[in-house]
């Protein structure tokens, strides 16, 4: 407690029932207690939130921003168009899918 | 009148109305001020769920009493004598560890107060009570933490958390007192009655020093009269600032 910097937490939050949690901005806190009492008291003063994770930010596995090219261009729509339903023609019959 | 100004009815919310006022207008003194962004938010959240809760009194004081004193008088023109507070929220924050024990021993009054007159055969206070019970639960949960870390922390953290408690104790007494006004709503079935509650709050509070390796102080001599209306000279300071603007301009919205 003495340390003046205290650890970050990502907050997630899941505003309705069947949607899933949310990344809505980080804060700090002196334990995970806590980080769940700040996140209330920060982010859901306005009735955002069902329910409230917190996740230490040291514990997220982030990849690269210099891995981008390799790891997410070879998947761009304009590089595998197939990937996406709007690349097939639907024939009439079938009507709405 | 039926329920004249002062009526044991209307005194009775004046009480409770003035509990959450004072303390929140202390509360709002720490805005900008706490050790950490979140606090900051976290102490106005305390600050404003208070203030809503006292203007609900008011106006509802203000129904029944019919003297004419709406919820932004009883708040902004009444003088030291007339608020009807327990001196222990009047005090002044102190140190975030004073602030604290101030908290923690409020909320874990008002906690079982708004569970028993959930139940008041005044309907509109039992309203009032089902909202603020679960606004001050929360309080007494962000209280109780941050006692538990200050106090379990750091032998500064603990030595200021301790002082705190000692500090403050005689103070917690008057809010278990029981006069003619409370012992006439008893029995009308308006209020409860407040010295059943201090086995509850004696709970809360021992629990929670417990945890914080905090020593509960010796019961020794109380203060009172606040609920009468005597009040320690930081009330009045406090009015000062607080009611300054309609004070100096009268009648003044924006």
């Amino acid at each position: 407690m003495t340390d003046k910097n205290w650890p970050l937490y990502e907050v997630f939050l899941r505003p309705r029932n069947g949607l899933s949690h949310k990344h809505v901005g980080s804060l700090h806190a002196t334990d995970d207690e806590m980080a769940l009492q700040n996140a209330r008291d920060v982010y859901t003063r306005r009735g955002e939130a069902l329910s409230i994770w917190v996740v230490p930010s040291k514990a997220i596995v982030s990849s690269e921003p210099s891995e981008r090219e390799m790891l997410f261009d070879p998947s761009m729509p304009e590089r595998k168009p197939y990937r996406h339903p709007t690349f097939y023609d639907i024939p009439d019959e079938v009507g709405h899918m | 009148m039926a329920n004249a100004p002062s009526s044991p009815h209307y005194r009775y919310l004046l009480r409770l109305a003035d509990n959450a006022l004072v303390l929140g207008h202390r509360l709002t003194e720490w805005s900008s001020r706490t050790p950490t962004l979140e606090e900051d938010i976290a102490l106005s959240n305390i600050a404003l769920d208070l203030m809503g809760q006292a203007r609900l009194l008011y106006s509802h004081a203000f129904t029944i009493g019919g003297d004419g004193r709406d919820e932004d008088h009883l708040a902004f023109l009444r003088d030291t004598h007339e608020f009807l507070n327990v001196q222990l929220v009047e005090l002044p924050n102190g140190d975030f560890a004073a602030s604290m024990a101030r908290q923690l021993c409020y909320s874990a009054f008002a906690v079982p107060l708004w569970e028993a007159l959930a139940r008041s055969k005044d309907s509109e206070l039992a309203g009032i009570a089902g909202k603020a019970g679960k606004e001050c639960a929360y309080h007494l949960r962000h209280s109780s933490e941050w006692v538990i870390r200050l106090g379990d922390g750091t032998a500064e953290s603990h030595r200021r958390m301790q002082g705190a408690i000692d500090e403050i104790w005689m103070f917690t007494g008057e809010m278990f007192e029981a006069d003619d006004t409370d012992c006439a709503m008893i029995a009308a079935g308006i209020a409860t009655d407040a010295s059943k509650l201090l086995p509850i709050w004696s709970k809360t509070v021992d629990d929670t020093l417990a945890e914080a390796t905090l020593k509960r102080p010796a019961d020794g001599w109380m203060i009172s009269g606040g609920r009468q209306g005597t009040h320690s000279e930081h009330l009045g300071h406090m009015l000062a600032q607080m009611q300054f603007l309609q004070r100096a301009y009268p009648g003044a919205i924006w």
